[in-house]
């Protein structure tokens, strides 16, 4: 039977990891990403989990050593976070052109300068472009769900592409939560072995990574762009079966009280829960207010949104990145070309918040569906304000 | 000695393995050293190997898609990082293995990277590699600039070589370091096997290749490469440029095992360094000042290796 427990998430990360037995985990420290390989390092030390636990020497090289273990056939997985990320940039692109599916945790956190440890969506909203799928977990059970999803996803045949589960740092990775861990027969059925139908085999030998001349480049990459766009249908599959066996069901686009909502908060992450009882308060009051969650970033589900936000007047966009010199956030960019010219289609606001670590409270949430709503009556002049700003 | 060498035997001309890792059609330039030097590491090592690829003309020359030279299971990911691949392809292999996923025969993993990729900026991936010990060939094709990229300098270019970013100039006399020593940075990794070698000495490069497959660990092996498009040379001299810097000292040939250098050529009659210098555009503008400079230079750090061999 599986097992609820009291648990650190990113303990029950590196647990998810071991259930799905990973082959080679190839990562380097960094905060807050540390507690799950370092669990993992100690699940292969004891002999939990028979795998290569390979101690690289840069994140640059961590992702680079899960390209070759996924290419010659290893089940593959690492963890990474900020800094590290933008190190392991170059490779990201590598990794989802040639198609390896390799499992990666981002734990979400600042960009330097200055430098910062706290929690936003920077690191990853600059590999926005990357390729990889990208799920966004909301809660600790969430992140180890999304987890064993990523290899069912990452690895079919139909997909073959890298995944990335985004969970926040230190609001998800450092607390302890309630988390059911699966058994270890429910993963089994759920994830059947890694069996890719291209690797490195003498056998077999194959060309991986070869040049692209401009003869074979553009459909090089559009054929990347319709894999992603065509996994969306089996990234949703592996969600149904994931509910068959494990009996929780995720969707791409999560909706909260938006029947007969008005305004509609739009999150990505942990401060969906917070996100939540903001709805719920404001609900008490009166107010139609909604919550629509996004789980699946990359491919963006444009229609599964346009369907959840049917009958919503305005969106309140929140963004947890900055992007100095831009029209607006990605998330906000996002949706308001997913709206473009539909017919009666909300209005959008976009509030970039929690930035670095600073705390998205349910007043800052009131503050955003009350700013959205004057502005829905007279337009602001800029196309997306930040919220929270201390004033001294 | 390290108990997998006991087995140890060489090639011979006339027996050498018909199998070729790397088939001929590819894209590299008439006289290249390196794409020679290459295929004789190919034919060294058989079928039974992986090989991972760091950006640069080798990598350029034998993969214009859907065109292929490689023979054997190839894969290239980026510029500085071959190293990090083949550690990545070395643990999955063992781990399948362990798993009985795959059967137990042996499969040798090789790196192989220009100068560029090696000793600039691949160092650090490889530095990790050789220090976590995996069981892995580094091979490195030194043409001594980056030529992918159209001839700029690199660390290993050779003092005053003109290169596109090292030109001579009123205030430069070119190149204006000594090259770099990536085999001795990879001896102080303490790994169990490193050797320099020349294409020109075809059977002395196969059987360094062939023990750097055998010994478990990481092996590096250094393999001077001429490149008739970067240096300004003919292309039919190229396998006599290889000979020659090795006869004028300016590249010794030498096995490192266990820490142990041995000398696998000594030149006790050599020649004038400036034999080799000539019929080089790159060294064209050198005087005769810069050539005995370079000679003088050329002369001690052979006895360097000398010493270091007397020593260990
Ligand atoms: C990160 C990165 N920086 C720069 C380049 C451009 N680049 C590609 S190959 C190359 C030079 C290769 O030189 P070397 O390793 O000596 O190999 P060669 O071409 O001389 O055989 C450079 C600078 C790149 N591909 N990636
Ligand atoms: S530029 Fe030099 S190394 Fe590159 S293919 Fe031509 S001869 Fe060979
Ligand atoms: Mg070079």
């Amino acid at each position: 039977m599986a097992k609820r427990v009291g648990i650190e998430v990113s303990i029950a990360i590196a647990e998810a990891v071991k259930l799905a037995q990973a082959e080679v985990v190839a990562a380097y420290p960094i905060t807050p990403q540390t507690h799950i390989v370092e669990h993992l390092s100690e699940l292969v030390a004891d002999g939990e989990l028979d795998a290569e636990f390979i101690p690289v020497e840069s994140e640059h090289a961590a992702l680079s050593t899960c390209c070759g273990s996924v290419a010659a056939g290893a089940r593959t997985y690492t963890a990474t976070s900020s800094q590290g990320l933008m190190l392991m940039s170059e490779v990201l692109y590598v990794a989802s052109g040639m198609r390896l599916p390799i499992v990666m945790t981002v734990a979400n956190r600042a960009l330097s300068a200055p430098i910062s440890i706290w929690n936003d969506h920077q690191d990853i909203m600059t590999q926005r472009d990357c390729g990889w799928i990208q799920t966004f977990a909301e809660n600790g059970q969430e992140a180890v769900d999304l987890t064993l999803h990523a290899f069912r996803v990452a690895e079919d045949r139909k997909v073959s592409l890298p995944m990335i589960v985004n969970i926040d740092g230190f609001t998800l990775s450092h607390v302890i939560e309630p988390i059911e861990l699966p058994d270890q027969a429910d993963v089994d059925r759920y994830l059947p072995p890694f069996k890719p139908k291209y690797k490195l085999d003498p056998k077999k030998p194959i060309s991986m990574g070869p040049v692209g001349i401009p003869e074979v480049y553009t459909e090089a990459r559009m054929a990347h762009d319709q894999a992603i766009k065509n996994a969306k249908r089996w990234i949703i599959k592996a969600w149904d079966e994931f509910e068959e066996v494990f009996g929780r069901r995720y969707n791409p686009v999560e909706e909260y009280r938006t029947e007969d909502a008005e305004i509609v908060l739009v999150t990505m992450g942990s401060i969906s829960e917070t996100a939540m009882t903001a709805v719920d308060k404001m609900r008490d009051e009166g107010k139609k207010v909604g919550l629509l969650k996004i789980r699946l970033w990359r491919p963006f589900p444009g229609p599964e949104f346009r369907k959840a936000a049917k009958g919503a007047k305005v969106l309140a966009v929140v963004d947890r990145t900055l992007a100095p010199g831009a029209s607006s956030g990605p998330v906000g960019e996002e949706l308001r070309t997913v709206f473009y010219k539909v017919p009666g289609a909300p209005k959008i606001f976009n509030f970039i918040a929690g930035l670095g670590g600073r705390d998205v409270t349910v007043e800052r949430f009131e503050e955003m569906v009350d700013k959205a709503a004057s502005y829905a009556k007279k337009r602001p002049k800029e196309l997306y304000e930040v919220i929270g700003v201390r004033e001294k | 000695m390290i108990p997998e060498l006991e087995k140890f035997k060489g090639f011979s001309a006339k027996r050498l393995p018909k199998e070729e890792g790397l088939a001929s059609g590819h894209r590299g330039c008439q006289g290249c050293g390196e794409v020679l030097a290459l295929r004789m590491v190919m034919k060294a090592l058989g079928k039974d190997v992986i090989v991972c690829s760091a950006t640069g003309c080798m990598e350029i020359i034998t993969s214009p898609y859907p065109q292929s030279a490689w023979n054997v299971p190839w894969i290239h990911v980026a510029f500085e990082n071959a190293a990090a691949v083949a550690s990545g392809v070395e643990s999955a292999l063992k781990v399948l293995r362990r798993k009985g996923k795959l059967p137990k025969k042996h499969i040798d993993v090789v790196a192989v990277g220009g100068d560029g990729a090696t000793g600039d900026i691949g160092l650090q991936w490889i530095s990790g590699a050789f220090e976590r010990g995996h069981d892995m060939v580094y091979v490195c094709l030194d043409n001594e600039a980056y030529m992918n990229t159209g001839v700029q300098r690199s660390g290993c270019t050779p003092y005053g070589a003109m290169t596109t970013t090292s030109p001579p100039g009123k205030k430069s006399i070119g190149q204006v370091t000594w090259k770099k020593n990536i085999p001795q940075i990879m001896v102080a990794h303490n790994i169990p096997y490193v050797a320099t070698a020349s294409p020109a000495y075809y059977l002395d490069l196969m059987n360094k290749i062939k023990k750097a497959a055998m010994v478990n660990g990481p092996a590096y092996v250094h393999i001077y490469s001429p490149c008739p498009t970067g240096w300004g040379s003919r292309g039919e001299k190229s396998v006599e440029y290889a000979r020659l810097a090795v006869e004028t000292k300016v590249f010794p040939l030498y096995e490192v095992i266990e820490g142990k250098y041995i000398v696998s050529r000594k030149i006790t009659k050599p020649k004038p360094v400036s034999e080799y210098l000539k019929g080089q555009r790159r060294f064209r503008h050198l005087t005769e000042e810069n050539i005995a400079y370079i000679q003088k230079r050329v002369d001690e750090e052979y006895e360097k290796i000398l010493r270091l061999a007397e020593l260990t």
